[in-house]
């Protein structure tokens, strides 16, 4: 059969298509439950209207988001034994083990808790109510974190070995898994470009009301939570990201030659601004790069010597036997650039947004705006922006909400396809890892299915999001300001009847 | 007992939660286009699960992936096996989950009407198309030596099979109607107490052709013991119903439902996926068991986590304890 239409390859393509489509929802979910969280705590010992409207604008836009993650994310749990049923025998001693961690320990917790918070405002007395909330937030990380744990382990696996008999892995250590370098590193970079994400959708979706000079003092908050969270996180994104860089190097040599395009081994070896190469030959026709920098960025010195990918082909003919081991090198330079590029650019723009639009300190008396002003972009102390360059800056922090996406799928589309062709690397080839009983029609059914399902769904949830995100922060009603008292929804002095037949706070 | 002993009644427990919880969600959604008479009614349905149809997902979530750790042979073959009905139902559980979310976040008329479609027509596939798995597994897959379906996806529409489908769709939609005369007042609880007669008078039919047959092609003196319980709660859930006593009634339908997962179960054991081709061929549960580490592990977990989530969702149903009506409804 024609290797493009190979059960292999459409298994891959349904995989990458609804992994990506669900990663498009994650970082969103995780990052707006703990913002929203933090909102709502404000309020709680505040009591200022301002921070419990924008709980419940950003509350909003959060559940819109999380049903799309919970429906997409079900389908994960069911396609391992699918499409890739192979995989599953080989590793489901191992890899099973995180993914029902997961459901007993994160599952239950995120659903269960996200329907107290959303029914339970007129039901629940506010703290309590408050910590349903932080609940989902700790049961989104969670659940990142076992499942991180369980990629992770095909990115290098221990804590396991290869049972001659039966030919499949066998756990022998689960804290080692749990545990290693790579599981951690790769939750920490994966969390924190989490919040990038959820930084810049606050910031962008506050500067949209700002520049309309509406909903001013929950959007001047909201800007300067998504502002701070934007700046702190992509920091911390490409910490964790040069620390996973450099495990990567340890640990999958080849797919950080690949990110770099370094054919061949070099030491100092140059980090690549800009490449066209010739994959057939292993060389690359135009090349722009930054000596030295590479070989810091595996080794922490400049000169120390990185493997390029024609000596480690070669040095993996030898251990595995022939065959190809590259991943797609264009792929995965061009990947790990978006990614990159995309993240570092919106934490740039975070960056001068905390800034431009800073308050006390560095800034004239004359500039300062009250809570109900949109503040004014000062570039030094007593001169603000032109209007025109301000309203520039406005709608580029609009669309500055896409970019932390962008770099969150790029990246895992690094990731994943660096790995190639492994499915557990260096022990079980994605080849091997499909499910021999199910036909190329059926693959090919539902993937035609799914993607069309989530096209159309990806239609409608944008809609919504853009229909609830421009509508602004809700008004308060007489019950959202005179919250229950008691679990169940009695208020002080209040009669059985009264409560019994008082509208729910929220129905579907 | 044997750790992948344990194991197998630990998975049959959490398709009995899953039944048992999902069965009223379905129920619900199948009666939502049919007891209700606008949309306010249909509203008081839909709400009556409102806040933890999510929760109860997630016990199907889990089954799965507690089969893919304790039995992951059991996880491979099922799923890539029954490739086409869990296609269907995994877009139905995507659609219905979307739906319940997204209906009310828009006011016009065709979009709320839309998912009030989505939501019926989605609930009562799931309902029935559990049942065309479950039926399929207990009498066995034409599984070759190395434990992979053979076979195109006809071989799904066995009578049994069929039966099996019937039964769960009006079994769950009983058990939906008892749930909502549990959950609801004014008119709509009148007619739920009333589509609850018809509707058990029906399941007690149908129970007792699957059940019979489920004896006769693969069961033993355990399934017949289940069997007979799931008898008894039926007979009993009816009973209530017609008394007027709803707790009751829905406590016996549960019952029943337990029941009927567990002699399905019991009817497997010890194999998880028989074979049609040859007895030799049968996937057992210890065939099909991770190692004795992975068990040990997964049982301590569950040993924490379990009695927990039981807590914290009882917790939860005693938080929205409170009848619904169309007063409450804004």
């Amino acid at each position: 059969m024609d290797l493009a239409l190979a059960d292999e390859t459409l298994a891959r393509w349904q995989f990458g298509i609804t992994t990506v489509y669900h990663f498009l929802f994650v970082p969103l979910t995780i990052s707006l439950a703990a913002l929203t969280a933090g909102l709502q705590t404000a309020w709680v010992r505040t009591g200022k209207e301002k921070y419990l409207r924008a709980t419940k604008f950003w509350g909003k836009l959060f559940l819109i988001n999380i049903a799309m993650g919970v429906v997409t994310g079900l389908l994960q749990e069911f396609q391992f034994g699918m499409n890739w049923s192979e995989y599953s025998r080989f590793v489901g001693d191992v890899f099973g083990a995180p993914l029902a961690l997961e459901a007993l320990l994160a599952f239950f917790f995120e659903s269960t808790f996200i329907g107290l918070w959303i029914f339970g405002w007129d039901k629940l007395p506010p703290k309590i109510h408050l910590a349903t909330i932080w609940m989902v937030s700790l049961g989104t990380v969670l659940s990142a974190y076992f499942i991180l744990a369980a990629n992770s382990w095909m990115q290098h696996p221990v804590g396991y070995r290869i049972n001659e008999e039966s030919g499949r892995a066998e756990l022998t250590d689960i804290v080692a898994v749990l545990t290693q370098n790579t599981a951690v590193a790769q939750f920490a970079h994966t969390m924190t470009a989490a919040f990038l994400v959820g930084g810049a959708f606050m910031a962008g979706i506050a500067a949209y009301h700002l520049m309309r000079g509406r909903h001013v003092a929950v959007m001047r908050t909201s800007l300067r939570v998504g502002l701070v969270t934007m700046v702190i996180a992509g920091a911390l994104t490409a910490f964790t990201g040069d620390r996973l860089g450099k495990i990567m190097y340890d640990q999958q040599p080849m797919k950080m030659a690949s990110a770099e395009a370094l054919w061949d081994t070099e030491g100092p070896a140059p980090f690549s601004l800009f490449a066209v190469g010739d994959v057939e030959n292993g060389h690359n026709e135009v090349a722009i790069e930054i000596p030295g920098l590479l070989s810091f960025l595996a080794h922490d010195n400049f000169s120390e010597e990185v493997p390029g990918i024609n000596d480690l082909q070669e040095q993996l003919e030898e251990t595995y036997g022939p065959g190809d081991y590259r991943p797609n090198i264009p792929l995965a330079y061009w990947s790990f650039r978006w990614m990159i590029g995309f993240g570092m650019a919106s934490t740039a723009l975070g960056a001068a947004g905390l800034w431009l639009t800073r308050r006390r300190l560095w800034l004239s008396e004359r500039l300062r705006t009250s809570e109900d002003e949109p503040p004014r972009l000062a570039l030094t102390r007593d001169r603000t922006l032109s209007p025109a360059l301000g309203g520039w800056y406005w709608r580029l922090m609009l669309l500055t909400m896409l970019f932390p996406l962008i770099a969150n799928a790029w990246g895992w589309i690094f990731t994943e396809t660096g790995r190639q062709p492994w499915v557990v690397y260096g022990v079980l080839p994605t080849a091997s890892a499909v499910s021999p009983g199910v036909s190329q029609g059926e693959v090919l059914t539902s993937l035609v299915i799914y993607t069309v399902l989530y096209a159309v769904l990806a239609i409608v949830e944008v809609r919504l999001v853009v229909r609830y995100a421009k509508a602004g922060p809700p008004e308060l009603t007489e019950a959202d300001l005179n919250p229950p008292t008691r679990i169940g929804g009695g208020r002080a002095g209040e009669t059985a009847a009264d409560r019994d037949d008082r509208p729910m706070a929220f129905s579907y | 007992m044997e750790l992948h002993d344990l194991w197998f009644v630990l998975i049959a427990f959490l398709w009995t939660g899953y039944f048992f919880l999902e069965g009223f969600d379905f129920g619900i959604g199948v009666l939502s286009g049919t007891l209700a008479r606008d949309r306010a009614e249909r509203r008081v349905l839909i709400n009556t699960i409102g806040p933890v149809w999510d929760g109860n997902e997630v016990w199907l979530v889990t089954a799965a992936g507690a089969t893919f750790a304790a039995f992951p042979e059991w996880y491979a073959t099922l799923f890539s096996g029954f490739y086409l009905p869990l296609l269907a139902i995994l877009c139905c559980l995507i659609v219905r989950g979307v739906a319940f979310e997204y209906r009310a976040k828009r006011p016009g008329e065709r979009w709320q009407r839309t998912w009030e479609h989505a939501i019926v027509w989605c609930s009562g596939l799931l309902a029935a198309l559990w049942g065309l798995v479950f039926a399929t597994m207990v009498r066995g897959v034409p599984l070759d030596a190395d434990a992979e379906v053979t076979g195109g996806p006809l071989d799904l529409l066995h009578p049994y099979a069929l039966l099996g489908a019937a039964f769960t769709f009006v079994l769950f939609t009983f058990h939906g109607a008892v749930f909502a005369a549990l959950k609801t007042t004014g008119d709509i609880r009148v007619r739920a107490r009333r589509a609850a007669a018809w509707l058990g008078a029906a399941t007690a039919v149908l129970a007792a052709a699957f059940l019979a047959w489920t004896q006769a092609s693969s069961g033993d003196g355990w399934s017949l013991g289940a069997s007979a319980v799931a008898a008894a709660g039926l007979l009993a859930a009816l009973a209530a119903t017609a008394r007027g006593r709803e707790g009751w009634a829905f406590a016996c339908s549960g019952i029943a439902i337990a029941a009927i997962v567990a002699a399905l179960f019991l009817a497997l054991f010890p194999n998880v996926m028989p074979s049609t081709l040859n007895e030799a061929w049968h996937l057992t549960a210890e065939d099909a068991a991770a190692t004795p580490y992975t068990l040990r592990i997964m049982t301590w977990a569950a040993a924490f986590a379990t009695p927990m989530v039981i807590a914290y969702q009882a917790w939860t149903y005693w938080v929205f304890r409170k009848r619904i009506g169309t007063q409450h409804i804004a």
